[in-house]
């Protein structure tokens, strides 16, 4: 079994940053699902930034955002839009912080840890997406304020409950991975 | 007086996450310059033995060590992977995980970027390299333009721009043709004379490692030192058969013909055997056993007419591919990489759509299937399992195809159990799919596939990195399996596989097909053998070698009397 | 799932020589002088600057014709949803009220209105062809050592060579597991009720998911061995020396900045009103 610490930047912080912003590009590009409301779809590429975080810590989080919103929007539309790049990094990086310290490479995750989880992301989210990206939209773009704060609250509701449901599907099915083959007894 | 360069003396290491030692009491010299193989079943420690010798144990791997591991008389634990890695260079089994540049250049000067060694100095080093591994032409490609060989001159040349003593190959056969696998082997076997280190080859395929000679053979087994010999005496011992690791064929072959095998034979290699008094019994034996059987006529389940496909406009992958798969046979489909194999089995599946052409499933057009709709009359089992299991639970996982049907639970209930028996998983139903290993997770894929009832079912490399214990049980389950009457297509560049258990096989070169025959005759073209990677089996060389007229009718009676004697 | 991707393609042209450093650092500038300004001579300035250097580069434009459409498309959605939100920004931001017709209600085309957002249009204008242009002349390879550069840790230079090399390998391993959970019935269109859709989204993620936390245990097993991260600095092998270009392409940006930051601060505001 492999080392679990993810110290400031070890060598697999580092490849988790480039394999997750690697990730964060392809499932921002393909893997979004139609939500049923026009317009608006589920990013499951948050999800994923959730759990990275979740994984291997706020470093990691804010990188693999800023990293991975940076590269996706600039492969695949041609100039990236730095105040959403900015809030991405911010909810990888707010997750990382307050939800790093589970223990979730050792199996723990249970209701004490998916409260934490959501908490953290319900936080960084609002930040990320209620106040961060319109105001950098309003002194970056100088966007009319109404219509920012409008896409600002869509997208952070959208991306919570997206947290909420396939986050937190994805970090239990990822603990249940993790638990020992010593428990384990055939059955006739 | 022979240097020692690496020393175990009653080393134990035991991983923190398992609760009994992985290593047992090692008690093991290499001498510098020396070229060692280590054999080993899987899970018998020996990759665990290649990780202390490069420091991933204990400063990556974590867990208790106990007696004594030095490396050029420094002890194991004092030391750090980075300060280790001036002296062990280490080829990993998996190209893709060690190629981490963006081109061949960058990736060969990645540890001497690392060590800040200047621009100028690395160029000139890196050209050396090159050379060595002769890659030069490709420095500026990327990966996803390599072939699985070329990815693997990469890693060796970026383990030579720096000056290691100590070469350590773990599982470098591992991914590659046997083609390929051959002309690694002669590089390695260069590369030791030309350069005088040490080299450490970890390997379960014995018979393809020693087409260039070795020095030692070590033998592991549960966690010990199970025999430490030349090859000579290895091959006339037991050891081989008793630890679970494949002797070379050849040597099976003479062993069925009635002749023991002496280190005095120089058994090492099938051109160089001593045969004597083995060849009038190698030719009693070869009469006195049944002609092999006609293979019967198959009517046709799948058809595929004038396929031709590309992913890109221009770029046409495969040209007019005309082909037929007989109900109930065991059909392979062999190739290089890249010749349209895996592609053939994706237009199939109805994940592409042919360009030109069209596909009959008995007899029907299948061209406005869905991919869903396809799935239940043909299964496909991917290359890596790790890509199809999306469940926790095993049974969950073999639930799933059911359940997205609308199957009624108590049906797919009895389905699932009755599948899961017949893979032999019905014990493991309530586990969780991860603490299974590589094989089983294999099989819950194949169960997962099984429980929709397809008539055929297609598997990409079924027993890649598989040792010969876990390849015999894969094989002989779908051979059970085509015994109850599904069909089976298996993508392969294995030629034992094809050998032992395809009626037929069919070879793809640069997306057009240019065979299509029994096994036996296919391995015996040397035309066909050379475009699709492949590689005569040692069998037909004995053949020869021993005057027999038919020698491809002699391989064909050894693999007949070989499935008999394994099959019980 | 064919997608189009920007890429580099190796030409000769004096942007293609120009190293990953200047380009990076004059993409960096140029990008934040687009931001604070909002003065429309500046604007207009800086995108004619911006297809003069395109010109120069020989970028052939099919490279590239295909992010314009989708550029153009969120360009028009952006600009309908600001109208729809605010249609008298404008008029609020100069200060006057020139009409021109009057739709319904609240809605009314004003002069300011079309001007201001004339002037967005022109802010992503200017830094589109400069960030095209870089993707598309700058070499991967070099982007890395350039980042370090300017200052960024190495070993988070380094983690954008990891994402950049593994892109293609996660995009088939992606499509690989979507390919075989379409086979097993898994959907995740439209004809699927949306709990369904989610639930089954869940068995395409969790293997790509399981499959990348191996392959980052393997990957940083490889950089161990090979010596990463052990030593405070790194040289590389893709950087390359200075030339003249270099230094003059690097005084341009900052005479643009400067001269920038100056006209459009000279009155007090970052608009330039042609109304007042």
């Amino acid at each position: 079994m492999a080392q679990t610490q993810h110290n400031q930047l070890s060598i697999k912080t580092i490849v988790a940053i480039g394999i997750g912003a690697a990730l964060f590009v392809i499932l921002g590009r393909f893997g979004s699902i139609p939500s049923g409301i026009p317009d608006t779809n589920i990013e499951t590429t948050y999800a994923l930034l959730a759990l990275f975080a979740l994984l291997y810590g706020p470093y990691a989080g804010l990188l693999i955002g800023l990293i991975g919103h940076t590269l996706k929007d600039a492969i695949f539309y041609g100039s990236p839009w730095f105040s959403w790049v900015i809030a991405s990094g911010l909810v990888g990086l707010i997750i990382g912080l307050i939800a790093g310290r589970i223990k979730i490479h050792e199996g723990e995750f249970g209701a004490k840890e998916i409260i934490k989880f959501n908490l953290a992301q319900v936080i960084a989210n609002i930040v990320a997406w209620f106040l961060v990206a319109p105001a950098l939209d309003i002194l970056i773009y100088a966007e009319p304020v109404n219509k920012v704060f409008a896409q600002g609250l869509v997208a952070g509701i959208s991306n919570i409950v997206t947290v909420a449901v396939i986050g937190t599907l994805l970090a239990i099915a990822y603990s249940k991975t993790r638990t020992r083959r010593g428990s384990l007894t055939h059955e006739a | 007086m022979k240097t020692p360069v690496i020393e175990f003396v009653d080393f134990t290491f035991q991983y923190h996450a398992q609760s009994r030692p992985t290593l047992h009491k090692i008690n093991l010299t290499i001498n510098e310059g020396e070229k060692v193989l280590i054999v080993g079943p899987s899970g018998s420690g020996k990759s665990t033995l290649a990780h202390c010798m490069n420091g991933l144990i204990p400063f990556f791997y974590t867990g208790e060590m106990s007696g004594s591991m030095k490396i050029k008389g420094k002890e194991l634990k004092d030391q750090s992977i980075a300060g280790l890695s001036d002296t062990v260079g280490t080829v990993l089994q998996d190209p893709d995980g060690q190629f981490v540049g963006l081109t061949v250049a960058e990736d060969m000067v990645f540890k001497l970027e690392n060590d800040a060694v200047p621009q100028a100095e690395m160029s000139d080093r890196l050209a050396a390299a090159a050379r060595r591994v002769d890659i030069e032409r490709y420095l500026e490609s990327s990966p996803h333009a390599l072939s699985g060989g070329q990815k693997q001159k990469t890693t060796l040349g970026g383990v030579l721009v720096n000056d290691v003593g100590i070469l350590l190959f773990d599982e470098p056969l591992a991914s590659l043709d046997p083609y390929t696998g051959n002309r690694t082997i002669e590089l390695i076997d260069r590369i030791h004379q030309e350069t005088g280190k040490t080299v450490v080859i970890i390997e379960h395929r014995l018979e393809e490692v020693l087409h260039r000679s070795v020095d030692r053979i070590i033998v592991v087994r549960d966690g010990q030192v199970a025999a430490d010999l030349t090859a000579a005496d290895l091959l006339s011992s037991n050891i081989l058969v008793e630890t679970g690791i494949r002797e070379p064929l050849y040597l099976t072959a003479l062993k069925y013909a009635g002749c023991s095998i002496t280190p005095e034979m120089h058994p090492e290699h099938v051109d160089t055997i001593r045969l004597g008094s083995c060849i009038p019994r190698l030719q009693e034996w070869y009469k006195s056993l049944d002609n092999s059987p006609e293979q019967p006529d198959y009517p046709a389940v799948l058809e595929l007419r004038d396929i031709s496909f590309g992913y890109e406009k221009n770029k046409p992958i495969l040209h007019q591919i005309s082909l037929r798969i007989g109900q109930g046979e065991i059909v392979c489909i062999a190739g290089r990489n890249g010749a349209g194999k895996s592609t053939i089995s994706k237009l199939i599946c109805g994940f592409y759509r042919p360009s030109a052409g069209t596909i009959l499933l008995n007899g029907r057009d299948i061209r406005s299937d869905s991919i869903k709709e396809r799935a239940d009359r043909i299964g496909f089992v991917m290359q890596n399992p790790n890509h199809m299991l999306s469940k926790t639970l095993i049974y969950d996982e073999v639930a799933l195809g059911l359940k997205l049907r609308g199957v009624p639970e108590e049906v797919i209930r009895e389905r699932v159990h009755e599948v899961l028996k017949v893979c032999g998983l019905y014990a493991f139903r309530s586990w969780p799919v991860s603490a299974l290993s590589y094989g089983q997770k294999k099989r819950v894929t194949i169960a997962s596939i099984l429980v929709l009832s397809p008539e055929i079912i297609i598997l990409d490399e079924p027993t890649a990195g598989q040792d010969y214990r876990h390849y015999n049980e894969m094989m002989e389950f779908l051979v059970t399996l085509n015994r109850q009457g599904i069909t089976i297509v298996l993508i392969t560049h294995d030629m034992h596989l094809m050998l032992e258990y395809a009626q037929r096989t069919i070879v793809l070169s640069e997306g057009i097909k240019i065979a299509d025959d029994s096994p036996v005759r296919i391995l015996s073209n040397s035309e066909v053998v050379e475009a699709a990677h492949l590689k005569m089996t040692s069998v037909h060389d004995l053949a020869l070698r021993a005057g027999v007229d038919q020698p491809e009718e002699f391989v064909s009676r050894f693999i007949a009397y070989d499935r008999g004697i394994r099959g019980q | 799932m064919n997608t189009r991707m920007l890429t580099y393609t190796k030409l000769d042209s004096p942007v293609h020589r120009l190293t990953g450093f200047t380009k990076l650092v004059f993409f960096i500038i140029w990008s934040v002088t687009a931001m604070i300004t909002y003065d429309t001579r500046c604007l207009l300035a800086m995108l004619l600057i911006g297809l003069a250097a395109f010109r120069l580069s020989k970028v052939p434009f099919r490279d590239y014709s295909f992010v314009l459409y989708l550029i153009l498309f969120f360009f028009a959605l952006n600009h309908l949803a600001i109208f729809i939100f605010s249609p008298l920004e404008g008029v609020r931001i100069y200060g006057t009220q020139h009409d021109i017709f009057h739709i319904a209600g609240r809605y009314t085309v004003t002069w300011e209105q079309l001007f201001y957002q004339l002037n967005i249009a022109l802010k992503y204008t200017a830094v589109i062809p400069m960030a095209l242009l870089f993707l598309l002349t700058t070499d991967p390879s070099e982007f890395a050592a350039s980042l370090s550069k300017v200052g960024v840790n190495y070993r988070i230079a380094y983690s954008v060579s990891i994402a950049l090399r593994y892109i293609p390998d996660i995009q088939r391993d992606y499509q690989n597991i979507s390919f075989s959970a379409q086979a097993r019935g898994l959907d995740i269109s439209r004809k699927e009720k949306l709990p369904r859709r989610i639930k089954n989204m869940i068995s395409i993620l969790m293997p790509l998911i399981l499959t990348s936390v191996e392959r980052i245990e393997k990957i940083s097993a490889a950089m161990e061995l090979r010596g990463f991260g052990h030593k405070p600095s790194r040289t590389w092998y893709k950087s390359r020396p200075f030339n003249m270009l270099d230094y003059a392409a690097l005084l341009l940006i900052v005479v643009i900045g400067v001269v920038t930051a100056m006209v459009t601060f000279y009155d007090g505001s970052r608009f330039y009103n042609p109304f007042g």
